[in-house]
């Protein structure tokens, strides 16, 4: 009697907390991946050049970076636990594929990263220099390879590989680790992903370097914000293009695993050869009324196909064909979500690429940055790349609905039957009002440090036992 | 030996190893408002072991995942089961982790204080309820024979669970104090000495009165011999302590925590999750298990990484092993 109007709430929060507690995770993660390769290569340049600007950029910037850190680490330990937590019966049906990628990620990866990190941060007065560089490196690599782990982990959701259902458990059983490993949706989303990660980075270069050089263009520390903002507008330049590249193929790939993703991106309705890309449809996205719409001819087509004369099945279409196989029941995403948030993402990626390009002209021949507009242009610079992430997330676990695990596992079937409306609730708040107020306090604390601008530095004294061991420490807490 | 015994091995290892570890983490945390007199006394403790908290919470990441890929049942059954405890543990360790790394940022009076309950809270919360969960995993927990936990919170908080959580608890202070002793010089290293052997007494009083209990509810020969080692231990460590061989008195809480764990999964082998009401809900090492493949992958991925991790870990905490006092707390 409790059971069905219930269990369809609790089903609801546990979506809706999902969707925000990894949304607020994923603003910290792309700026860990790029940021620690970022700095890595600033130290690098220090350490080849022995320029101190880069030193100072080293240090600058890695402040920011370990800011944003610590949010990143403690709000991913809520991403491992939610899945046992509130899609338990989800884990049931995939852990023996899904939690290999996710232990390995932690041994392999994790360890790596919070270990380096640990060294890199209060290293710097007792590590030889090399060693001390290699620890950020380390700990860059380390981040970075955690995000393959995960994104095949994701990947098996898109497009289950490489294992066998057992009827007997009713459970997904691994065959074919490699095949997990090399599924070709994760061989293109990383790159994709971590392209949309360099990009959060470069543009935050950018933004705090060009605020510095716009507001005090005569300062001593000129140069090192100079390098920075050309630097970081190369960054977002080089990884725009890559993102446009690997989304053009993953595009491709989708319409072969995930047709109907690639149909609800589109808010196609009835199958198209060729069909031409809606750039703005203003009307009713139940597919009944187009009020205006601006499209161009054979896109669709190219992007989904590459030959601009490719058919596209349509939502339609693609509904009664897994009617047929699956029973009847919805397969449609929610198409105006899919729709908006597919261009949402295009839209501020290529705003940020744009920007970037603006800054290096206003750069031309030696030239310095100046006026109100560039400088808006340029604070607004983070900002879009990490939109166009957060719903390019959206687009693609949104469009995979309504499967968990495509042509698997329903979403609704995945989730923890023992967890009580009231339960899910709590948690839901409990994690929005912590995430809440730690945003405002993290945001302010990156504000305040890099308006604080770049340090002095003092070359760093060759660690030495002996020498002096009651001096303090370069680095605390 | 079985797949299904090495990776129950495996997980035990891993827990032991993030209790051991973590156990000073929090330790510290605890006694940040008892031993840490003023700011820069405050700041001494954090930085015994600011470089190394992160890397052993991953620990417990780590634990979650092997728990994960191993015995994907029990993963599942035990996080939605014990739901509002876990909940509470990933707030305190949100709240702890951000405050180490935030704490310093500003130098307002206010501003630490705040950081400072979000260390201790941050601290104490996982270090009562890891006690209380680990209690009710040997105790066992009403799963239907679907085996869905089908108890509420308050199953969880019963007496047995509860000392549980205080031995926990009372363990990692002892262990933090025994640590701050080891890492530190000056005032507070005296202090911090003399607390720990204070502590010691009635730690080792909950300890044993929680081991026999424990013994009481599920036995084996080697749980028996564990826990015996692991009271040894701890009185050894408290002598040790009194006597000032700091880093002996710290093996002694280190094995002695180390062993209690043990203790519990030892009596709880071959189950991993008992049912306290339909025997065919229980869940054992093998009907919670991953296929034989899923296993022999990890496996080998386990025997490959673990020694590479162990040995760049336990480098780090070479590099850091100079005691460290208020002298070497910077201005800023």
């Amino acid at each position: 009697m409790s059971s069905w109007g219930s269990q369809v709430d609790a089903l609801d929060v546990a979506r809706w907390q999902f969707g925000v507690t990894t949304v607020y995770h994923f603003l910290f993660v792309p700026l860990t991946i790029g940021l620690s390769v970022l700095v890595a290569i600033l130290q690098t340049l220090w350490h080849r050049t022995g320029d101190e600007k880069y030193l100072k950029l080293t240090k600058f910037y890695g402040k920011l970076f370990l800011i944003n850190f610590a949010m990143g680490v403690v709000t991913g330990i809520v991403q491992e636990f939610q899945f046992g937590m509130n899609w338990s019966d989800y884990s049931r049906f995939v852990g023996d594929i899904f939690g290999a990628p996710l232990a390995i990620e932690a041994l392999v990866a994790f360890f790596l990263e919070s270990t380096f990190i640990g060294l890199w941060i209060f290293g710097w007065d007792r590590l030889p220099k090399r060693l001390h560089l290699a620890s950020i490196w380390a700990a860059a690599i380390g981040t970075n390879l955690s995000a393959y782990f995960i994104l095949a982990a994701n990947s098996f959701m898109q497009n289950p590989v490489g294992y066998r259902y057992n009827p007997d458990t009713g459970r997904a059983e691994l065959t074919d680790f490699v095949a997990v490993l090399t599924n070709k949706v994760a061989l293109i989303t990383f790159p994709h992903t971590i392209a949309g990660a360099f990009l959060v980075a470069g543009s935050l270069l950018v933004a705090v370097a060009l605020w510095h050089l716009i507001r005090n263009p005569d300062s001593t520390d000129t140069p090192a914000y100079r390098f920075a903002a050309r630097f970081g507008s190369w960054v977002t330049l080089i990884a725009a293009t890559v993102v446009v590249i690997t989304g053009d193929i993953q595009g491709k790939i989708m319409t072969q695993v995930q047709p109907m993703k690639m149909a609800a991106a589109e808010g196609l309705y009835t199958t198209e050869s060729p069909a031409s890309f809606s750039v703005l449809t203003i009307g009713s996205l139940d597919g009944s009324r187009e009020l205006f719409a601006i499209k161009i001819p054979y896109l669709l087509s190219y992007l989904g196909t590459g030959d601009p004369n490719g058919t596209v099945h349509g939502i339609d279409d693609l509904q009664a064909l897994y009617t047929a196989q699956y029973g009847p029941g919805s397969y449609t995403p929610i198409i105006p979500v899919t729709y908006w948030s597919f261009r949402f993402m295009i839209a501020f990626g290529l705003a940020a690429a744009a920007i970037a390009l603006l800054v290096l002209w206003s750069q031309r021949k030696g030239r310095t940055p100046r006026g109100k507009w560039l400088l808006r242009a340029g604070l607004a610079m983070p900002i879009l790349p990490l939109l166009a992430n957060s719903f390019g997330w959206i687009f693609t676990e949104m469009g995979r609905q309504p499967w968990i695990v495509f042509g698997e596992m329903l979403t609704r079937d995945g989730v923890s039957r023992s967890v009580s409306l009231a339960e899910v609730l709590t948690s839901f708040t409990a994690f929005t009002l912590i995430y809440a107020t730690l945003a405002v306090v993290e945001v302010k604390l990156l504000v305040r440090y890099a308006k604080a601008g770049v340090p002095d530095v003092t070359p760093e004294p060759e660690p030495d036992d002996t020498d002096d061991a009651d001096r303090p420490l370069a680095f605390a807490y | 030996m079985e797949l299904t015994t090495i990776w129950f091995l495996l997980v035990a290892v891993l827990f032991t190893g993030y209790f051991i570890l973590e156990g000073f983490d929090f330790g510290v945390g605890m006694l940040l408002p008892v031993l840490g007199r003023d700011d820069r006394e405050r700041r001494v403790m954090i930085n015994t072991i600011g470089p190394v908290w992160d890397g052993n919470e991953v620990w417990l990441i780590t634990a979650g995942g092997a728990m994960f890929a191993a015995f994907p049942e029990w993963y599942a059954t035990l996080f939605s089961g014990f739901y509002l405890p876990l909940l509470l543990i990933l707030l305190a360790l949100i709240a702890r982790g951000v405050a180490f790394e935030y704490r310093h940022k500003r130098p307002e009076a206010s501003w630490k204080r705040r950081w400072d309950h979000a260390i201790f809270f941050g601290s104490l919360i996982p270090a009562v309820l890891w006690g209380v969960a680990f209690a009710n995993i040997l105790r066992g927990v009403p799963l239907d024979a679907d085996h869905e936990y089908v108890g509420g919170l308050l199953n969880l908080l019963n007496p047995y669970a509860l000392l549980g959580g205080a031995t926990t608890a009372a363990l990692f202070l002892t262990h933090g104090a025994v640590f701050i002793a080891l890492k530190t010089v000056g005032d507070i290293r005296e202090r911090a000495a003399a607390l720990a052997v204070r502590l010691g007494l009635s730690t080792a009083a909950l300890a044993v009165t929680f081991l026999t209990w424990t013994l009481t509810i599920r036995s084996s020969a080697a749980a028996v011999v564990l826990a015996a080692g692991a009271a040894l231990a701890l009185v050894g460590g408290l002598a040790a302590a009194k006597v000032r061989r700091e880093g002996w008195a710290f093996t002694g809480t280190a094995v002695a925590i180390g062993l209690a764990v043990a203790t519990l999964f030892a009596a709880l082998f071959p189950n991993v999750l008992p049912s306290t009401l339909d025997p065919a809900g229980t869940l054992t090492a093998s009907n919670a298990a991953s296929t034989p493949y899923t296993l022999t992958i990890m496996t080998w991925v386990a025997v490959f990484f673990t020694p590479i991790v162990l040995a760049y870990q336990g480098w780090t905490y070479w590099v850091f092993r100079r005691r460290i006092g208020v002298a070497h707390i910077p201005q800023h």
